[in-house]
């Protein structure tokens, strides 16, 4: 019978093997226009910091489960495929680091 | 006939774009929030500019991934009418609806001022209105307009005239100080592969008054209007 007030909470548990701390760095491709780094390189300059080269790159912390460093890395890949990296410009390197 | 403007958080050209629509030319349009979806079919949508998601990532990256996203994807699919101006321009390569990306401008600076765009394309949808070569001015507003695309990509949008605008001079002559962003062969407005869906930089909403200081950008909604009128 039903009883107002009482309430049954399932906790299940899933095992998903284990965590993984991704790092994830997404650069331009070779060649690509980096006005931003351009500028800062110039601001550098104007601090007296000579440069010969700067890039630019946006990295990405992730943790997550994953079955092995396998999955870790293909589930990242599939992150960079699908939103953090625009093939027509960027380029991406995943280190699976714990 | 109905148009949709869609608005995700941080659109701000949306009013902008309803007011051309239904005060302008008299035409049904909706205002809808991307949450909510689609709750019709619509003859032509548009996605206005502004910041969604506050640029965050690359600009558009984030709408281009929302739920709303795959209706309109859909939408076009059927051969319906998409037009993404500014911020929806990016927000179209994203999606991948047009090939390439509107990315950081060769000056990494906010520009906001009037171009002169020739038209390359006055066969489709959204320039029948205007003749080829004709050169009009409109307005744009964007950090994140230059566009870029593979040499394949580039090669292909040029022989296949879905290359609807490029930044030239008064005279319409495509010189470097006529490509304010340093877009890849002065490119601001591309075309699908089917015809049906268009992203552009510049807001022809900006300059559908002459009040504002030009009629110019009339022409673009006035072609899809006509467009949905033929096709019935």
């Amino acid at each position: 019978m039903y009883t107002a007030g009482l309430q049954k909470r399932y906790l299940i548990e899933v095992t998903t093997g284990m965590k993984f701390l991704v790092k994830i760095t997404i650069s331009l491709k070779e060649g690509m226009l980096d006005p931003e780094a351009t500028a800062i390189r110039h601001a550098l300059a104007n601090l007296g910091f000579e440069t010969e080269e700067l890039r630019s790159a946006k990295v990405f912390f992730i943790r997550l489960d994953a079955e092995s460093e396998g999955a870790a890395r293909e589930l990242a890949t599939g992150m960079c495929e699908r939103l953090l990296a625009n093939p027509v410009i960027h380029s991406y390197e995943i280190e699976v680091l714990q | 006939m109905r148009f949709a403007v869609i608005q995700f958080g941080g659109s701000n050209c949306d009013y902008d774009v309803h007011y051309v629509i239904s005060e302008i030319f008299g035409v049904d349009c909706d205002l809808l929030w991307y949450k909510d979806g689609l709750p019709r079919s619509y003859d032509a949508i548009i996605i206005p500019g502004g910041f969604s998601y506050g640029d965050y990532l690359r600009a558009g990256a984030i709408a281009a991934r929302t739920p709303v996203m795959t209706e309109i994807i859909e939408h076009a699919r059927v051969g319906r009418l998409v037009l993404g101006i500014c911020n929806g321009a990016q927000i179209l390569a994203e999606s991948g609806l047009v090939p390439g990306i509107f990315t950081i401008n060769r000056y990494p600076k906010f520009i906001c001022r009037w171009v002169n765009l020739r038209v390359e394309n006055a066969d489709t949808p959204f320039t029948r209105a205007y003749c080829e070569g004709q050169v009009i001015r409109i307005p744009i507003a964007h950090k994140e307009g230059r566009y870029v695309a593979g040499e394949d990509a580039l090669k292909t949008l040029e022989a296949t005239g879905r290359v609807s605008f490029r930044f030239c001079t008064p005279g319409g002559e495509l010189l470097p100080g006529a490509n304010p962003n340093g877009s890849a062969n002065h490119i601001t407005g591309v075309l699908n592969s089917q015809g049906n869906v268009m992203a552009m930089m510049p807001h022809p909403e900006r300059a559908s008054e002459e009040v504002l200081g030009s009629s110019d950008g009339k022409g673009i909604f006035s072609s899809i209007i006509r467009h949905v009128e033929e096709k019935g």
